[in-house]
């Protein structure tokens, strides 16, 4: 079922993240068969596909989030990210992540304040000066235009922020690290369109200096936002290509039938 | 009117159902009165008794001597005279209200004669009590060595109360120590152990058998845990009976429901918190120092020590590891070495309630001490509850979600 081109990456894009043959398995129940792809440098890739595709558990593949899950484990295969199979041994999953940030489903800013939301990224590398903190904090707040609703009152508790501000404010919480790659698993499901508007607005602008893969649920969103879409069903990869491509003329039956909604 | 009597469709209808719901109802709401009732009346009563010897009619109104001094044996001397009237006085009463039975129905007046007697005569009881309150001499141990010489023994009836005098300083003392330092060992044990089960340890069969064990813990009785204490600590470490072998006994009796409590608090913190540290690049000792005990820690905080303040209030544990019944000296007086501070045994309100309860007899020179010390350790144990509360609200309100 896989494609037949394994390093199909369309048109103008160098690949920093790099699949090959990815089997991965909840204890005896596969999850992930044979996937193959390139993940272009500085674009949008998009996951799309029905309810327990495995889009999710492939996306916290990139920053290893399923080695919290004990019984989660690679059957085969080797995610290369920079050229680096982040699944060697001597790979530090803490400098993983701080190079490849995640925005989660259901925002989780933490219950601190706006500020230190934001500076705990680098507080936890030890960084401490205030200059450093505020400047970084400012920096990411702005990259998430996020800095005129909230700078008046940044010590307040990041709780009394809304639902699409609080989302916003994850995104500039892990934006605080420098990450090279954002990973974004559903970051609107849970916010009206006003504020889903925002976000991918934001996701637009954040594409010129950050590589970002996107699990969506919605196909506008994926059209609207990415250079690439990635189909998967049933923990397979069905199709891969430019977006206008996938939604205009898929190759594959199954393909068309999800964007047409006939299923899923 | 005929408006109102008018049955509409949502009209009440007396029905089975209705009657059974309102039972039900009703039998909850007994029960919880009686339940009301029943804690009531054991407060009150020991607040009003205690009171009388915590509280004194002058300023500062509290009864410092109570609390501060080391008991003591109480000698009463009991004027002869005035107890032989009342003893007389007594005998009459009895031998009226003997009479009374003795009379028979329909010799009414009579029977009224006797009453008025009686009730003349528990006049004169009464008043001849107070003469008695008055005459009594009462001392101390301290008092009574100091006296030039005892008070005759001709006008006087004399006997003392072992425990039933001076106060019940020592015991406190001894229970806060006691308290604190089982809070100490308890905290950090637990805490650190519940760490590891609810963030590090591999859930499956073993971990639910582990977690079983400690909960089982939980129901062991106290005397058992005494005993454990006793033998191990006293006897096999060699600590003597000793403070310090009454905390670890009073922290192990403690850790089940510290433990228990402690992994429900850091699992009820969301997952998100974790999953968003650790995606920052945050390693998991980290994720749970910033992350997951602060928000955790007013739930720990709370049970463990109300857990603590439950256990401190037990008499077993301590009775053969760190408890003595009487003890003149503070913790903290004739020290030949820093170390030995911790190898001395101490008194212990709970103990010194049972030593108080069972072991001198119950009539008015004891209550007083009886009651006092029930109604201080209450105290002691609301303060410790309360504290625990508002150091709960306070990081609460640091930590909201």
């Amino acid at each position: 079922m896989s494609i037949s081109n394994p390093s199909q990456t369309t048109s103008g894009g160098t690949p920093i993240i790099k699949i090959r043959n990815f089997d991965f398995a909840y204890g005896d129940a596969q999850a992930l068969f044979d996937i193959n792809m390139d993940i272009n440098a500085k674009q949008v890739t998009a996951f799309i596909g029905p309810s327990g595709c495995g889009k999710s558990t492939f996306l916290r593949c990139f920053n290893r989030m399923n080695d919290l899950i004990e019984i989660a484990r690679i059957k085969n295969g080797e995610i290369k990210i920079s050229d680096i199979n982040i699944y060697n041994k001597d790979v530090d999953v803490i400098q993983l992540r701080k190079h490849v940030g995640m925005v989660f489903q259901k925002s989780n800013p933490f219950p601190k304040s706006i500020y230190d939301n934001i500076a705990y990224g680098l507080r936890i590398q030890g960084v401490k000066k205030k200059s450093e903190l505020d400047e970084v904090v400012e920096r990411c707040l702005r990259d998430a235009a996020l800095w005129d609703e909230v700078k008046d009152r940044l010590s307040e508790s990041a709780l009394g922020m809304s639902g699409g501000q609080q989302q916003r404010l994850c995104i500039a919480r892990a934006l605080a690290v420098r990450p090279k790659i954002l990973l974004m698993d559903e970051p609107c499901s849970a916010l009206d369109p006003i504020a889903t508007a925002k976000v991918e607005e934001l996701i637009h602008e954040l594409k010129k200096d950050y590589t970002i893969v996107i699990v969506t649920h919605s196909m506008q969103q994926a059209a609207r936002l990415s250079d690439h879409t990635a189909f998967f069903y049933l923990g397979k990869l069905i199709e891969y290509g430019q977006t206008d491509q996938i939604f205009m003329n898929p190759r594959d039956p199954q393909t068309e039938a999800y964007i047409s909604g006939r299923f899923g | 009117m005929s408006a109102t009597n008018e049955q509409h469709t949502f009209t009440k209808r007396p029905s089975r159902k209705a009657a059974i719901e309102a039972a039900i109802s009703g039998a909850f709401r007994i029960a919880t009165y009686i339940v009301i009732l029943c804690a009531g009346y054991i407060f009150l009563n020991i607040a009003y008794n205690g009171s009388k010897a915590v509280l004194i009619p002058k300023a500062p109104f509290i009864n410092i001597e109570f609390l501060t001094a080391k008991p003591q044996t109480l000698h009463v001397f009991e004027p002869k005279e005035i107890d032989a009237e009342l003893k007389s006085a007594k005998a009459q009463i009895v031998s009226l209200q003997t009479k009374q039975r003795n009379l028979g129905s329909n010799e009414t007046t009579a029977a009224d004669e006797l009453e008025q007697q009686v009730a003349a005569l528990q006049q004169e009881i009464k008043a001849l009590d107070l003469q008695r309150k008055d005459g009594r001499l009462m001392y101390g141990d301290d008092a009574y060595r100091a006296l030039d010489r005892e008070p005759s023994s001709e006008l006087y009836a004399y006997s003392n109360y072992a425990y039933s005098g001076g106060g019940i300083g020592p015991a406190i003392v001894g229970t806060c120590l006691l308290v604190l330092g089982s809070i100490a060992i308890a905290l950090s044990l637990g805490i650190l152990c519940a760490i590891f089960l609810s963030e590090y340890s591999t859930p499956g069969p073993t971990l639910q058998l582990i977690r079983l064990s400690i909960l089982n813990l939980s129901g062991v009785p106290s005397i058992v845990f005494g005993l454990f204490g006793f033998g191990m600590f006293v006897l096999y470490f060699d600590w003597g009976v000793s403070m310090i072998a009454g905390w670890f006994t009073l922290a192990i009796m403690a850790l089940p429901v510290i433990i228990a409590a402690s992994e429900e608090s850091m699992r009820a913190i969301p997952k998100g918190f974790r999953e968003g540290s650790l995606a920052l690049g945050a390693s998991k000792w980290t994720t749970i120092r910033t992350n997951v005990l602060p928000y955790a820690l007013p739930g720990i905080l709370t049970s463990s020590i109300m857990g603590v303040a439950r256990v401190a209030g037990e008499t077993a544990p301590i009775m053969f590891t760190a408890a003595y019944a009487l003890r003149d000296q503070l913790p903290w007086q004739g020290l030949e070495q820093k170390t030995d501070f911790f190898f001395q045994g101490v008194m212990a309100l709970p103990y010194h309630i049972y030593v108080v309860s069972s072991k001198i007899p119950q009539n008015e020179y004891t209550r007083n001490m009886q009651y006092g010390a029930a109604f201080v350790f209450l105290i002691i144990v609301g303060f410790f509850a309360l504290s625990s509360i508002v150091l709960r609200i306070k990081i609460r309100k640091k930590y909201k979600w």
